[in-house]
């Protein structure tokens, strides 16, 4: 592609295709970005719109700036402490997941064990498997253990959501710094754990950071465990499932733009691991 | 300052035998390279005196210790990676230091060696940079001097100039040498570059599959070949190879009878270098079939007996294709080999040297 010009000038035959096939490329390209930008779009537009101009119509065409809906939606009663809960158990799942994903990662980045495949394998059909068959049993388990309508509680099952990405992301981090600069730190004097703690650990923190805040947003957008497990320590997304037919406009809206927009900046900040989460090199 | 002596180390990988039975004995400050192609197992090797990999079977011991069981840190050496392994967190500074930070030398003790190892590699002004912002030739310098901050009793180097282009790599080996033969740094090198090997090393010991073949100095291993492997592996063109029928008490080869042929019982196998050769009357003769001008010498590829036969002649004899041409060695320079092990049936007529395996 370095020179389109003049390939095309050398075979005009093949200039028509490609061209007419880069404008499919670019005719699905715009569709797909329409279709995510769009709800994105008509609900941020609402959440800043003042309480009346959310119900209006038509809208009228320059989108408004006013926080009436979401002081509105602030003060809604349930709301300030159902997003306390989610960054709580979103926290919590992200700390879980670094906690025990970075271990895993590690282990299938560096040794060759056997059923190492089978680990992988193992850990992406977690996700595979559905979770609403697991609600009840989990329910009654976690009544028994204690563990019912609690922060920790959810945030264990999040965390299981949450793992298979973490570990998958930061076995290819872990992969991409070269095995040399561990062994080098060994023979100058560190052990295993020092090494890592003096070599590995500097080079992957931004992409252990980047799969926690991955952990975060799946957990901060997760509802059915969080309806399911939890009645007096709702997440924002449990609060507002439940009250959704009782709730008005505004605050739907608002509290829609209060869910998807950090999920939508967190992973517009970490999009480059999450790339390498398949395969793709995040140098 | 130690000497390290590898007594019957064997690994295996699964079914594949790396390494059968090595010994080697490497002296105080001398300086061996392990040669071989890939494969050879001299990587494998050289990461079990690490202690990167663990023998299978066997034991290494390092100035006087036995280190088998002991991880990397606690051998007392040092490691030149391939990919230089410079960390990329840390500025030249920090990655030349960190083995001394490690042994916690005073900052002020680490200060003044970092300075000294890095004016000998003349790195002084990359200090406060980072590994991106080196040059490959840089890296390079940093990994050794890396590698020489911690003063270990033992180097052990990786193929360490074999990332670099062929100029720098010229460049970096005559200064390599230089700063360790100062140092006397008991040092393992290992590499596939036999041009290399020779111009650095004290001691050559050559790999092939697994097994060391022959350790020797240089001049040794080039003119007297303990195998036909070492013979067609080392010197390039490598050595010529006829068949021998005995006869007598000498051997014909391609029709000229040899009179001093080994009187030993087994098959022969002729050798010799391709530089040995002069135009004579009466000996090898055979038609010429390339003639490629190398500058100061002609390397002339013939024809001998349906064998294919190098030889290296002065550029002022005039030689055409086509032509037949009559070669008798030089006194002393033929090899004989037994044909079917490979092995030399030619007496070593340089001493052993001390330090010889």
């Amino acid at each position: 592609m370095t020179s389109l010009a003049t390939t095309e000038a050398e075979a005009p035959a093949r200039a028509e295709p490609r061209r007419s096939g880069r404008l499919l490329m670019a005719s699905a390209v715009a569709v797909l970005v329409a279709w995510v930008l769009v709800p994105i779009y008509l609900l941020v537009v609402n959440a800043f719109g003042s309480v009346a101009a959310v119900s209006a119509w038509p809208k009228s065409l320059v989108p408004e700036f006013d926080l009436s809906s979401l002081a509105f939606f602030a003060n809604y009663a349930g709301v300030p402490r159902a997003l306390l809960n989610s960054f709580l158990v979103a926290g919590l799942t992200m700390v879980m997941s670094i906690g025990l994903g970075a271990p895993a990662g590690y282990a299938l980045a560096r040794f060759r064990f056997p059923g190492a495949n089978l680990f992988r394998l193992a850990v992406l059909m977690t996700r595979a498997f559905p979770l609403p068959l697991l609600a009840l049993p989990l329910t009654v388990l976690f009544i028994r253990v204690g563990l019912d309508d609690t922060i920790i509680g959810l945030a264990l099952v999040h965390t299981t959501l949450a793992m298979p990405f973490a570990v998958l992301i930061m076995a290819s981090l872990f992969l991409s710094i070269p095995e040399e600069l561990e062994e080098a730190a060994w023979t100058l004097g560190c052990s295993r754990l020092s090494a890592f703690r003096k070599v590995v650990l500097p080079l992957a923190l931004p992409g252990i950071a980047a799969a926690g805040i991955f952990a975060f947003v799946i957990s901060w957008n997760e509802v059915f465990a969080a309806a399911v497990l939890t009645i007096e320590n709702k997440t924002l997304t449990a609060f507002l499932l439940q009250s959704l037919d009782v709730s008005p406009l505004p605050l739907k809206f608002a509290g829609g733009a209060v869910l998807i927009v950090p999920a939508l900046l967190f992973l517009f900040a970490v999009r480059k691991y999450l790339f390498s989460l398949w395969g793709i090199a995040n140098r | 300052m130690a000497d390290i002596d590898i007594r019957q180390v064997a690994k295996r990988f699964g079914n594949h035998q790396a390494l059968h039975a090595v010994n080697l004995t490497v002296a105080d400050g001398e300086f061996v390279v392990l040669l071989g192609a890939s494969g050879s197992g001299k990587t494998t090797l050289l990461r079990i005196v690490a202690g990167l990999e663990k023998a299978s079977h066997g034991t290494v011991i390092i100035g006087g210790r036995r280190v088998d069981d002991l991880p990397p840190r606690r051998r007392g050496i040092a490691m030149v990676f391939q990919n230089y392994a410079v960390f990329p967190h840390m500025t030249v500074f920090d990655n030349i230091g960190f083995g001394l930070a490690m042994q916690k030398v005073p900052a002020a003790e680490i200060e003044r060696r970092v300075r000294r190892v890095a004016e000998l590699l003349h790195i002084e002004e990359l200090l406060k940079r980072y590994s991106g912002q080196l040059s490959g030739g840089q890296r390079q310098r940093v990994a050794v001097a890396r590698a020489l901050a911690v003063e270990p009793a033992v180097l052990l180097m990786d193929e360490p100039l074999s990332n670099l282009d062929a100029l720098l790599r010229l460049e970096m080996r005559a200064e390599l040498k230089g700063v360790l033969q100062e140092s006397r740094t008991t040092t393992i090198y290992v590499t596939h570059d036999q041009v290399e090997a020779m111009s650095l090393a004290d001691r050559i010991a050559v790999m092939h599959e697994g097994r060391i073949v022959q350790a020797a100095p240089a001049t040794e291993v080039y003119h007297h070949p303990a195998t036909r492997f070492v013979g067609g592996f080392i010197g390039n063109p490598p050595m010529n190879f006829l068949p021998a029928e005995r006869e007598g008490e000498g051997a014909r080869v391609a029709g000229h009878l040899f009179r001093d042929a080994p009187a030993a019982d087994a098959a022969l196998l002729f050798g010799i270098r391709p530089e040995d050769l002069v135009p004579a009357g009466k000996g090898l003769a055979g038609r010429v079939r390339v003639v490629e001008p190398l500058g100061p010498h002609q390397l002339v590829t013939m024809d001998l007996a349906g064998h294919l036969f190098r030889v290296v002649l002065d550029n002022d004899l005039a030689v055409r294709p086509g032509e037949t041409l009559t070669l008798a060695p030089r006194p002393g320079r033929v090899r004989w080999f037994d044909a079917d092990s490979g092995v030399s049936l030619t007496q070593t007529t340089q001493p052993e040297p001390a330090t010889g395996a």
